[in-house]
C-alpha cells in the first residue's frame, strides 16, 4: 500500500531523510518512532507531496510525485500541528474539506457523529481546546474514507484523557483494516497501535522490530487495561501500587504498566487481592 | 538524483476549476469576516465620498461633469489607498497561510499548488471588487443625490480601472508572497513597493526625467512600467480624452499612438493584472516545500 524507495530529502546542505525505504502492506500499522529531528515528519510529507524529494514514492500504486492530487484522495492526514482555517467554524471547515473532496454533507453528519463533534459544530476552529482540535483533525482525515491514514503524532497535544479516547479510536480504525503510519515519539500509544516500528535518527533507519521488540530493548513495557466490578477501582490501584506496579484510574477501568513479558504477575495481584477482573486488554 | 529532482511535476493531474472556486469562495468568505477588509471598504467610501462633497462645488466652473469631477478627485485617493490595499492583502495571502500551517492543511487534500494559488487570487479579487465598489457606490451615491448626472460612464471606467489596478497591486502582492514564509516580511517588502510604486515612481521619474535629460518617449514608457502610473494615464484619458494636461510625454503619446492610445493603457493595465499573478503562480507551483 505504500511504497518508499531510497528517499532523501535535503534542506539546503542538510539532510533530514536519508536512502529511507520502507513497504508497509494493506491494512498494516507501522510506527515512525524516534526523537524530535528524527525526520519521522518529512517522511510524511512526502508521502502527501507537499515536499520535493529524490527517491521514489508510491501510495496505492501511485507515485506522489507525478500524481500528488490523486495520492491525496486516497489518503486521510493528521498533522502534528494542528493547523486549520482559525475563522471558520467546525462545521463550515468540515464542509469545505468534504466539497474539495467531492462528498456530500451525509459524509460530514458521519464523521461528526464519529469523533464525537456534534455538539461543537457551531464553534470558531480558534475556540476549540486542543482536545476537540485533534478531534476534528481525525474528522477532516477520517471524511474520505480513507484506505490510508498518516498520523503524525496523533495524541502529542492531548491530555491523558484525550489521549486515551483518541488511541481507543485509532485502534478502531486499525482493525476496520485500514493502514496506519504513525509517527510518535511515545512507547505508549506505538505499543498500542501498530504492528510494527521503524525506529529512526538522524534521517537513517535504525531499527526494525515489533512493538514487544522494541519494549524489552528499551526497557519499556506494556500496559494493560483491567475492566473491573463496579467500586474497586481504587483498591485495585491501591493493590498494584503496593505490588510495585504504576497504575492510574481511567475512564474504562484501570491502566497498569507492567513488565513486556511480565503480565501475569500483575493480573495475579489484582485477583488474590479477591478483586474481580471482568476484561483485560493487552496495550503493546 | 540532482536537487533540481526535488521539485515537484504534476504532469498528467489538470487543473480543475471546481477546485479553484470552491477556494475561491473560502477566501471570499474568509475576506469578508476579516476586521481589515471593512476597516478598508468603510475608509475608503467615507474618503471618497467626502472627496465627492468637495468635488462638487467646483463642478460648476469645470469642463468635466459632476461624475466625471468625482471621479478626477477619487483618482488621487485611488492611486493612494488602492495599491496599498491589494498588495498588503496579497502578501499576507500565501505567506500568512504558511506561516499559521493552513496552507499544508489546504495542500493536504486533492488540490493542487495551482488550483490553490488562483482559488486565493480570485476570492481575493473579489473581495477587492467589493472595497472598490463601496468606494465608488459611495462617491456615486453622493454626487447623484447633489444631482450630478454628466459624465457617468468616465466615472465608471474610473471604477473598473481602480478594480484593475488593485487586482495587479494583489498579484504583485502574491508574487512577494512565494519569496517568503514569514507574513511580516512580506508586509514590510509590500509596503516598500507601494511606496516605490506610489511615491517615488512619480518623483523619481520627473527627477530622473530632469537630471539626465530623458526623452519623452523614454518617459512615456516609464510610466507604462508602474501600474500606478498606468492607472493614471488611463484614468486621465477616461475623463478627458487626452494627455495633453501631462506635458511632454503626454503629448508625445497623443502624437505617437493617437487612437490607439486607450487600447495601449486598457492592454497595459490588463497585462499588470495577470503577468505578476502568472509569475507568482509559476514560482509557487514550482516551489519545492511547503
Amino acid at each position: 500500500m505504500i511504497d518508499i524507495r531510497e528517499l532523501t530529502k535535503r534542506y539546503g546542505r542538510v539532510t533530514v531523510v536519508d536512502d529511507f525505504s520502507l513497504q508497509v502492506a494493506a491494512g498494516e500499522s507501522v510506527a515512525l518512532w524516534g526523537p524530535n529531528g528524527a525526520g519521522k515528519t518529512t517522511v510524511v510529507r512526502c508521502l502527501l507531496g507537499l515536499v520535493g524529494f529524490d527517491g521514489s514514492v508510491e501510495v496505492a500504486g501511485l507515485d506522489v510525485r507525478t500524481h500528488p492530487k490523486a495520492t491525496r484522495q486516497k489518503i486521510g492526514y493528521v498533522a502534528q500541528e494542528l493547523s486549520f482555517y482559525d475563522d471558520l467554524a467546525v462545521l463550515e471547515l468540515l464542509d469545505f474539506s468534504a466539497d474539495l473532496r467531492r462528498l456530500g454533507p451525509e459524509r460530514v453528519d458521519a464523521v461528526i457523529d464519529e469523533v464525537g463533534l456534534g455538539e461543537h459544530t457551531d464553534k470558531r476552529v480558534a475556540a476549540l481546546s486542543g482536545g476537540l482540535k485533534q478531534r476534528l483533525g481525525l474528522a477532516v482525515a477520517l471524511l474520505p474514507d480513507p484506505s490510508v491514514l498518516l498520523l503524525d503524532e496523533p495524541t502529542s497535544n492531548l491530555d491523558a484523557a484525550a489521549r486515551d479516547g483518541a488511541i481507543r479510536l485509532l485502534d478502531r480504525l486499525r482493525r476496520e483494516g485500514r493502514t496506519l503510519l504513525v509517527t510518535s515519539h511515545h512507547m505508549e500509544e506505538v505499543g498500542m497501535l501498530v504492528d510494527r516500528v521503524i525506529g529512526m535518527e538522524e534521517g537513517r533507519i535504525t531499527i526494525e522490530c515489533d512493538p514487544i521488540d522494541l519494549a524489552e530493548r528499551l526497557g519499556i513495557r506494556a500496559w494493560l487495561q483491567l475492566v473491573l466490578t463496579n467500586g474497586s477501582t481504587q483498591a485495585a490501584i491501591e493493590v498494584l501500587g503496593a505490588a510495585g506496579y504504576a497504575a492510574k484510574r481511567n475512564p474504562r477501568g484501570v491502566l497498569v504498566e507492567v513488565p513486556a513479558q511480565g503480565k501475569g504477575r500483575a493480573l495475579a495481584a489484582v485477583h488474590h487481592a479477591g478483586i474481580e477482573i471482568q476484561d483485560v486488554e493487552v496495550w503493546r | 538524483m540532482t536537487a533540481a529532482g526535488q521539485a515537484l511535476s504534476t504532469a498528467g493531474e489538470r487543473t480543475e476549476m471546481r477546485l479553484v472556486t470552491i477556494v475561491a469562495r473560502k477566501e471570499l468568505r474568509d475576506a469578508t469576516r476579516s476586521k481589515w477588509f471593512w476597516l478598508w471598504a468603510g475608509a475608503f467610501g467615507m474618503l471618497a465620498a467626502v472627496l465627492a462633497n468637495v468635488a462638487l462645488p467646483g463642478s460648476q466652473v469645470s469642463e468635466f461633469g459632476n461624475f466625471g469631477r468625482s471621479a478626477a478627485s477619487l483618482v488621487a485617493l485611488v492611486q493612494l489607498i488602492i495599491p496599498l490595499m491589494g498588495l498588503t492583502l496579497g502578501a499576507q495571502s500565501l505567506a500568512g497561510q504558511r506561516e499559521n500551517g493552513a496552507l499544508r492543511f489546504l495542500l493536504s487534500h486533492p488540490v493542487s499548488r495551482t488550483e490553490a494559488f488562483w482559488g486565493t487570487f480570485a476570492g481575493l479579487a473579489i473581495a477587492l471588487l467589493a472595497t472598490t465598489a463601496a468606494g465608488f457606490g459611495a462617491a456615486g451615491l453622493v454626487t447623484g443625490l447633489q444631482g450630478g448626472g454628466a459624465n457617468v460612464w468616465s466615472f465608471v471606467r474610473i471604477a473598473g480601472l481602480s478594480w484593475v489596478l488593485a487586482v495587479a497591486m494583489l498579484g504583485l502582492g502574491m508574487l512577494i508572497s512565494t519569496f517568503t514564509n514569514r507574513t511580516g516580511a512580506a508586509l514590510g517588502t509590500a509596503v516598500f513597493v507601494w511606496l516605490t510604486l506610489a511615491f517615488l515612481g512619480d518623483i523619481g521619474l520627473m527627477g530622473t526625467a530632469v537630471a539626465t535629460d530623458l526623452p519623452v518617449s523614454a518617459l512615456f514608457f516609464s510610466a507604462l512600467a508602474n501600474p500606478v502610473e498606468t492607472f493614471r494615464l488611463a484614468s486621465l484619458t477616461a475623463f478627458s480624452g487626452s494627455l495633453d494636461v501631462l506635458g511632454p510625454a503626454g503629448t508625445y503619446a497623443v502624437d505617437r499612438l493617437g487612437g490607439s492610445l486607450e487600447t495601449v493603457l486598457l492592454a497595459t493595465s490588463a497585462a499588470w493584472a495577470v503577468f505578476p499573478a502568472a509569475v507568482a503562480s509559476i514560482r509557487f507551483a514550482k516551489s519545492k516545500d511547503l
